[in-house]
């Protein structure tokens, strides 16, 4: 196996990207997971305007089951149609997902390459800092956040933001720990390059791969946040997402459980291609770490 | 000695957070929109320059703010987090009511997904091609991707209506009087549902470490020489493994416990379950600030504490912890 890469190279060297999408092609359940995002996200971008029906108008009589009445999801307590709920909701979900996950990267980078970089002191506040958020219940703190602050779209995703971003800055300040010390970095050193070069166009680019992988995880996490802090009541009330159809229909299970159910599925069905794909971008970018 | 020196480090660095978790509350009453003034001003109707100027003298608003800061810390020191004015009742009395129903919850399924997930992992580290090998990365898969109100709700859709094994909602049912064992039967029949839908999250995640962590011990030399002297295949893997592979799992577990509280705030808002998490809920519904920094500063505590626990059992069980000092 080894050996056979080893002759590819010499023979040509390749673009590292391309033997990336090779080693991600092989991967069958994370190209069928990369296949339903694609879907999902093509339905986000495009499906209100496939599907342009008003999700907060009344359609139909409330709690027509699904596949009745030319619905294909059916009405909810309020006699809203559900697939239109779904197919605009969609774009929210995984527009405050990314834009968090975003946040959280950027936070989570900074911390931890400052960290990573500088070592001594300022290493051991930020540490301390990022120990700090991880004590504090995450949900409870974004729940506060909402509520003293207002539930608009733009806090929601500062909110989940803020509290996620520790993974990220413990995983960057262990690679820039690792690679400060490697030899082309200590050459740039000697060569002149100042701090600010040497952390964001040398060392930086060498420690993105497992950075990338923890990023596309949250844009999962991030989903699911969304969905738990509308779950609570606490979303935009003028802005349909999943986590927002569930929250508002949750008192009327009794009666309606598909109502619920579809729009998690609908979740369940997106953070599950994510981590799959996120999997797949661990293997392909790592192959040295795979394990069995 | 080493081990009282190194635990006394610990309190003093779980104080040190617990200042910060504080200070934190403050700044974050400070920023938002609305004081104290504002919110009783709203219970009474409305109230006029002068009134407000009087009740922000009361509660010290109008002093510098490192002064109300140091009298803020001085306060909650003191287990004063003040009063609701939703409820009509202090904050502290009312938080402490609910930890017990919370702490119920959180640590039964705690102890749930440990034993469970260290089993499956077990069983999965000896047979890595097996079925409890295929069990455990599906658990991984949906305990990861699944939002934990929607496994509640699943469950509850399945096991309280469709087949009504379990009640519906709640912690109790009033109509079940008598002894204790009685009761303690019926809050046990409540607790079902709840303790599995919060612990499905974290079995994925103990199974999956536990399976890695028992491969790795099953490769050491010791194990080798346990296997030389002809101990059974259990033997070796219950007597002699177990104890090396358990601490990364206790370890993580103690890391989760943030998210564990989390998930139980959300758990229990599917079940109704009378602790912080619905209290929670509903102070945030009937914006009663002191209720929800109350709740954010108990949970924070909690958090805090079972940190400072797992780290003494790591270092009961793990004699390389205590050396490391």
């Amino acid at each position: 196996m080894k050996e056979k890469e080893n002759k590819e190279k010499e023979e040509k060297p390749r673009h590292p990207l391309s033997e990336v999408f090779d080693m991600y092609i092989r991967n069958f359940s994370a190209v069928c997971a990369m296949f339903v995002l694609i879907v999902i996200i093509i339905l986000a971008i495009f499906g209100p305007s496939l599907y342009p029906t008003d999700p907060f108008e009344m359609v139909w009589m409330p709690f027509s089951p699904p596949g009745q009445e030319g619905f294909l999801l059916g009405t909810d307590y309020l006699g809203r149609d559900l697939m239109a709920g779904l197919v605009h909701g969609a774009r929210v979900s995984i527009l405050v997902g990314i834009s968090a996950a975003f946040m959280s990267v950027v936070i989570g980078i900074t911390i931890g390459a400052l960290a990573g970089y500088y070592r001594g002191t300022i290493e051991e506040i930020l540490m301390r800092l990022t120990e700090f958020f991880q004590v504090l219940p995450t949900l409870l703190f974004s729940m506060v956040i909402v509520a003293l602050f207002g539930a608009s779209l733009p806090m929601i995703v500062i909110a989940i933001g803020l509290v996620s971003w520790t993974a990220v800055a413990r995983i960057t300040r262990a690679e820039f720990l690792r690679i400060r010390e490697l030899e082309f970095v200590m050459a740039s050193r000697a060569s002149g390059a100042s701090d600010f070069r040497l952390i964001f166009s040398v060392i930086l680019p060498n420690a993105l791969p497992p950075i990338i992988v923890q990023a596309a995880l949250m844009v999962g996490s991030a989903i699911l946040f969304e969905a738990g802090l509308s779950f609570l009541g606490l979303s935009d009330p003028n802005i349909v997402s999943w986590g927002q159809i569930i929250g508002s229909n949750r008192q009327y299970i009794l009666d309606a459980s598909y109502t619920v159910t579809v729009p998690g599925l609908a979740i369940f069905v997106t953070v599950l291609a994510i981590s799959l794909v996120g999997d797949g971008l661990n293997d392909a970018l790592n192959p040295k770490l795979r394990r069995r | 000695m080493k081990l009282v020196f190194a635990v006394i480090q610990r309190v003093f660095y779980a104080a040190i957070l617990l200042l910060a978790v504080i200070v934190l509350n403050f700044f974050m009453m400070h920023l938002a929109p609305g004081d104290i003034a504002d919110s009783i001003a709203q219970t009474m109707g409305g109230a006029d320059e002068e009134i407000m100027k009087e009740i922000r003298a009361d509660y010290g608003l109008d002093k510098p703010f490192l002064t109300q800061l140091g009298q803020y810390i001085f306060k909650v020191a003191q287990f004063d987090l003040g009063y609701s004015y939703f409820y009509t009742q202090p904050v502290t009395t009312l938080i402490l009511a609910k930890i017990p129903a919370t702490l119920l919850l959180v640590i039964t399924s705690q102890i749930l997904a440990l034993i469970v997930g260290v089993l499956l992992g077990v069983q999965s580290a000896k047979n890595p091609n097996g079925i409890s090998s295929f069990v455990v990365s599906m658990l991984a898969l949906f305990g990861y991707a699944a939002p934990v109100f929607w496994t509640g709700i699943l469950l509850l859709i399945a096991f309280s209506l469709k087949i009504p094994i379990f009640p519906v909602a709640g912690m109790y049912d009033v109509m079940v009087e008598g002894s204790f064992f009685v009761e303690a039967l019926d809050v046990l029949k409540h607790l079902v549902l709840p303790v599995v839908t919060l612990s499905s999250i974290f079995l994925a995640l103990y199974s999956r470490l536990c399976r890695a962590s028992m491969m790795e011990v099953l490769g050491s030399d010791y194990i080798r020489t346990a296997k030389a002297k002809g101990l059974s295949r259990n033997e070796i893997i219950y007597k002699h493994a177990l104890k090396n592979a358990l601490s990364p799992v206790i370890t993580l577990a103690g890391l989760q416990l943030s998210a564990v509280v989390s998930g139980a705030v959300l758990v229990e808002a599917v079940y109704s379950w009378p602790g912080l998490g619905t209290l929670a809920f509903n102070s945030i519904l009937s914006r009663d600030t002191p209720t929800i920094l109350g709740i954010l500063f108990f949970s924070s505590l909690v958090v805090i504490v079972g940190n400072l626990l797992t780290d003494l059992v790591l270092r009961l069980i793990d004699p390389r912890m205590r050396g490391s000092e």
